[in-house]
C-alpha cells in the first residue's frame, strides 16, 4: 500500500502540470491520509491490528489445513479399506460439505457445534468450556477440509503402486508402521498439489468467519474501514496482504513439492 | 485408546475450568464489533470504548462482576446468549415483547428517540407519506427494521444491513434515501465529516411502544435470574451514586436515560 | 449405442447396491433423523416465508447463470492471452488471474460494494451520470464481482487447456489451408474447451457456493431469506438446515446436468 503515495509524491515532483491533478485524484481514492492510517504508529495508524488480523488468519488457516489433514488422513483410509458401514457415513461427509456453501456450514457448525460440545460436557458432568473464536474458525474450516483433503489423500493412495503396500503386508508389517513407513511418504508426491491447492483455498476462506465476527484479517479490515471511513485504502491493504501470503505460499509449495519428488523422474511441465 | 482419551479429555476440562474459577466471577458480556458511535467504537490499537463500554464497567464493577467484552455478530447475539456462549447482552438492545419470547432483560438503562435521517438535498419527514417511493435502509433485526417494517412498507422500499455502519455508508453514497436509527447514534453520523456532507435529520418517527419497547435493557438467559438482579440493583446504583451521571456528560449535554422507569 | 446399454446395467447395479442390508438400516435411521427434525423442530414460518423463500432461489440460480456465462466468456479470452498473446496482453491477464485467485471473494465485493461506494461522495458527477439507476442498486456489484472470479478461476484452466491441444492438431489445420481465425474456430476452441469441460462442473459448483456472499451486499438471494427467518423469529438450526438441503438439491441438478452435457459430447481425444 505504500504504492499509490509514491505515485502521489514522483508525480508532484517529476511532471508538476499533470502531476497535481493524479495526485488529487488518487488522494480523494486513498484519503489523503491513508499512509497515516496505515501506519504502526498508535493514535491513528491501523497497521499493527491489521497485521494481527493477518496473524490470527494465517494461524485459522495452519490449524484448519492440519485438522483437515488428521480427518483426510483418517477418511481417506476409511473409505478405501473401511467396512460398508463407515464407507457410506464418509461418503454422505464429503457429499454434503462439497455441495453446501462454506458460509452456511460455518454458521451451523458455529453455533450447533459449540452449543453440542458444551451440552455434552454438561451432560457428562463437567462446566461448559469456552471456545474463542479462533479455536471455533480453527474447527469449522477443518471440518470442511477434511472432506476435501479425504478426496485428495484418498486419489493419492490409489496412485501408489499397490504392489508396494502388498508387499509391506507379506513382510507382516502392523498397519500403524505401514501407514508411517510406506502409504505416507510414497502417496506424498501425488497428494501435494491437491494439499497445496487446499492450503490456498484455507488461507481465503478464513475471510468468511468475518461473517461470525472471528477477529481475523477482513473482519480486522471491516471495523478498520467503519471506524475511519477509510474503506477503499484498508480494503486493498487487506487484499495486498492476502496476494503477499498467496504468492509466498507458492513459493514455499514450489520447495516442497521439488523435494517430496526428490529421486523420482522429473515430470515434463509441472510447475 | 478410550481410557487415554477419557482421561486427556478430563484433564483439558479441569485445566479450562480452573483458569475460569481462579477469579471472583466472571460473566461474558456480548457486543457486535462494529463502530456504533458514540455507544462502542474503536480506537486504532483495537480497544473498544465509547459510553455503552464505559456503563459496562461501571455496572460490572458495582455489581463486584468480572465482564469480558466478547464480540459476536448483531444477528448471533440472541443465539450465542441462549447457548450460553456469553452471559448477558449489553449492546444498545431495546426490550421488545417479541425478544422477551428468548430471552430476559435487565430494567432499561436509558432510552433515545428513534430518528430517520436522508439526503440533504430531498425534503421529506419521518412518515409513510413522506418516506413513500424512498429507499429507506435499516440494521436488520433491530427494533427499527421491525418498525419500518410495520410502518413503511407499503411506501417504501425497506433496505436491511448487517450494521448501521454499512447502512450510514450506503447513505452518504447515495445508494438509500434514508435510514431509520436510534437519534443519538445517527447524531454521532451527522456531526462526522461524511454525515455533514451528505444527511441531515428528518424528523422522529411516531412512537409504537410495541416495537421500539421501553429502552435498551441487558440481555440476560431467561431464568438467570441472579445476574439479573445484580444487574438491576448495580444499574439502580450507578444512577443513584452519580456514576452514571458523570459518565454520560463525558459524551452527552442531556441525561439520555430518558423517564425514570417503571418496573418491566 | 453405448449409452443406451449402460442405464439398464446401471439401474439393475444400483438396485442391488441400495438394496444391501446395511445400507437399509442407515436409511432407515437417516429417515428417522428426518421425521424426528420435522416434528421436533419449528416449521410453523414456513407459509410465511415460502414466497419470499422462492423468490430467494430464484434470484441465486439467475445470478449462478448470469455470473457463469459471463464468467466463461471472459475466461476464453483471458486463456488465449496467456498463451499466445503479445507481453501487453499476457501480463495484464497473467496479473488478474493471479490477483483474483490469491485473495478472497468476500474482500474483492466488499471492495466493489462498500470501496467503491465510499468514493461516489468525493464524486458527485457519478450520481448525475445516466449509469445512477445501475450503479445505485447492489446486483450490478454482486455480478460483476461473481463474474471476475469465476474469469480469474477458469481462465488458468482455459490457459492450461489452450496450451493441451496437441500441436499436430494445430499443424494438420495449417495444413489444410485454414485461416488463423477458421483453425481457431474450428479445432483450437472446441478442443480447448472439450478439454476444459470436466473441470467446468466443479468450478460452475463453487460458483454456486460463492452466491450466499451476495447477501453480505444487501442482496435478496435464498441465503438473505434465511438469515432474515433467523433474525425476525430467533430460530436458528431450521432455516439453514433447509438452506443446506436447497443448495444440495441445486448442486445434484448441476452435477447431472453437466453429466448428461459430458456424456453427449463424443470423446475424440486419444
Amino acid at each position: 500500500m505504500a504504492r499509490p503515495a509514491c505515485y502521489i509524491i514522483g508525480a508532484a515532483s517529476t511532471r508538476k502540470s499533470r502531476g497535481h491533478k493524479l495526485s488529487d485524484v488518487l488522494a480523494t481514492i486513498f484519503g489523503a491520509s491513508s499512509l497515516e492510517l496505515l501506519s504502526f504508529q498508535p493514535p491513528n495508524g491501523r497497521g499493527l491490528s491489521l497485521l494481527h488480523g493477518l496473524a490470527n488468519s494465517v494461524g485459522i488457516a495452519f490449524g484448519s489445513f492440519g485438522v483437515g489433514l488428521v480427518i483426510g488422513i483418517g477418511g481417506a483410509y476409511g473409505k478405501l479399506y473401511g467396512g460398508p458401514v463407515v464407507r457410506d457415513l464418509l461418503e454422505v461427509y464429503t457429499t454434503v460439505v462439497r455441495a453446501v456453501p462454506e458460509l452456511v456450514l460455518i454458521l451451523l457448525l458455529y453455533f450447533a457445534g459449540t452449543d453440542l460440545i458444551n451440552q455434552l460436557l454438561t451432560a457428562l458432568g463437567h462446566a461448559a468450556i469456552d471456545i474463542n473464536g479462533v479455536v471455533a474458525g480453527i474447527g469449522v474450516l477443518g471440518v470442511v477440509q477434511g472432506a476435501y483433503s479425504t478426496e485428495v489423500l484418498r486419489g493419492a493412495i490409489l496412485g501408489i503402486p499397490q504392489g508396494q503396500i502388498e508387499a509391506a503386508r507379506a513382510y507382516g508389517m502392523p498397519p500403524g508402521l505401514l501407514l508411517r513407513r510406506i502409504t505416507l511418504p510414497a502417496m506424498l508426491p501425488f497428494a501435494i498439489p491437491g494439499l497445496a491447492n487446499l492450503w490456498l483455498i484455507a488461507t481465503k476462506d478464513t475471510a468468511l468467519l468475518a461473517i461470525v465476527g472471528v477477529n481475523e484479517l477482513t473482519q480486522t479490515t471491516r471495523t478498520a474501514a467503519g471506524a475511519t471511513k477509510a474503506y477503499f485504502t484498508f480494503f486493498m491493504a487487506a487484499g495486498a496482504l492476502y496476494l503477499v501470503l498467496t504468492l509466498v505460499s507458492n513459493v514455499v509449495i514450489g520447495r516442497v513439492e521439488r523435494w517430496a519428488r526428490r529421486g523420482m523422474p522429473s515430470i515434463a511441465g509441472s510447475h | 485408546m478410550k481410557p487415554f482419551l477419557k482421561t486427556a479429555l478430563a484433564a483439558t476440562l479441569i485445566a479450562l475450568s480452573g483458569a475460569f474459577s481462579a477469579s471472583a466471577e466472571q460473566i461474558k458480556v456480548g457486543f457486535s464489533p462494529e463502530a456504533y458511535p458514540p455507544f462502542y467504537s474503536q480506537d486504532a490499537s483495537g480497544n473498544w470504548g465509547g459510553w455503552e463500554v464505559d456503563i459496562v464497567n461501571a455496572i460490572c464493577g458495582e455489581a463486584k462482576l468480572d465482564c469480558v467484552l466478547t464480540p459476536i455478530p448483531w444477528d448471533g447475539l440472541i443465539p450465542a446468549l441462549k447457548t450460553k456462549k456469553i452471559d448477558a447482552i449489553m449492546n444498545s438492545m431495546s426490550i421488545t415483547d417479541e425478544r422477551k419470547k428468548e430471552i430476559d432483560f435487565s430494567e432499561k438503562y436509558y432510552n433515545t428517540p428513534t430518528a430517520v435521517i436522508g439526503a440533504k438535498d430531498q425534503k421529506f419527514d419521518a412518515t409513510s407519506e413522506g418516506l413513500k417511493a424512498k429507499i429507506v435502509g435499516v440494521q436488520a433485526s433491530t427494533v427499527h427494521a421491525a418498525y419500518a417494517k410495520k410502518h413503511f412498507t407499503d411506501a417504501a422500499e425497506i433496505k436491511e444491513y448487517q450494521t448501521q455502519d454499512e447502512a450510514n455508508q450506503d447513505l452518504a453514497a447515495g445508494r438509500i434515501d434514508a435510514t431509520q436509527a436510534d437519534s443519538i447514534a445517527l447524531d454521532a453520523f451527522l456531526k462526522s465529516d461524511q454525515g455533514k456532507a451528505c444527511c441531515d435529520l428528518k424528523g422522529y418517527v411516531a412512537p409504537d411502544l410495541e416495537v421500539l419497547g421501553p429502552g435498551v435493557g441487558a440481555g440476560v438467559r431467561q431464568g438467570d435470574t441472579e445476574l439479573k438482579d445484580k444487574l438491576n440493583a448495580a444499574i439502580k446504583a450507578i444512577r443513584a451514586n452519580g456514576k452514571y451521571a458523570e459518565i454520560t456528560k463525558k459524551y452527552f449535554d442531556f441525561d439520555i436515560y430518558g423517564e425514570e422507569s417503571q418496573s418491566n | 449405442m453405448a449409452a443406451a446399454e449402460t442405464p439398464v446395467i446401471n439401474a439393475a447395479a444400483r438396485a442391488s447396491l441400495w438394496m444391501r442390508p446395511h445400507r437399509i438400516v442407515l436409511i432407515l435411521i437417516a429417515l428417522v433423523i428426518v421425521l424426528a427434525s420435522i416434528f421436533l423442530m419449528r416449521w410453523d414460518w414456513l407459509p410465511t416465508y415460502l414466497p419470499l423463500a422462492l423468490q430467494g432461489i430464484w434470484r441465486t440460480i439467475w445470478l449462478l447463470v448470469v455470473t457463469s456465462a459471463l464468467g466463461i466468456a471472459l475466461a476464453i479470452p483471458l486463456g488465449l492471452a496467456q498463451v499466445i498473446g503479445p507481453p501487453i496482453l499476457r501480463v495484464p491477464a497473467k496479473v488478474f488471474c493471479t490477483v483474483i485467485r490469491g485473495t478472497p471473494l468476500l474482500l474483492q465485493l466488499w471492495l466493489l460494494y462498500f470501496g467503491l461506494g465510499s468514493l461516489f461522495p468525493q464524486f458527485p458527477w457519478i450520481r448525475e451520470s445516466f449509469l445512477w439507476p445501475i450503479l445505485r442498486q447492489a446486483w450490478p456489484y454482486a455480478v460483476l464481482s461473481l463474474t471476475i472470479s469465476y474469469a480469474g478461476y477458469e481462465g488458468e484452466v482455459m490457459r492450461g487447456a489452450f496450451a493441451g491441444v496437441p500441436k499436430g492438431q494445430l499443424e494438420a489445420a495449417r495444413a489444410f489451408g485454414m485461416s488463423r481465425w477458421k483453425m481457431f474456430r474450428r479445432v483450437w476452441l472446441p478442443q480447448a474447451i472439450h478439454r476444459a469441460l470436466p473441470t467446468l462442473a466443479g468450478e460452475t459448483v463453487l460458483q454456486l457456493k460463492a452466491t450466499p456472499l451476495v447477501a453480505t451486499i444487501t442482496m435478496v438471494d435464498i441465503y438473505a431469506v434465511a438469515s432474515r427467518v433467523r433474525q425476525d423469529l430467533f430460530v436458528t438450526y431450521e432455516p439453514l438446515l433447509l438452506l443446506a438441503l436447497v443448495y444440495m438439491a441445486i448442486t445434484g441438478i448441476l452435477v447431472f446436468g453437466f453429466r448428461r452435457l459430458e456424456a453427449r459430447i463424443p470423446n475424440r481425444l486419444g
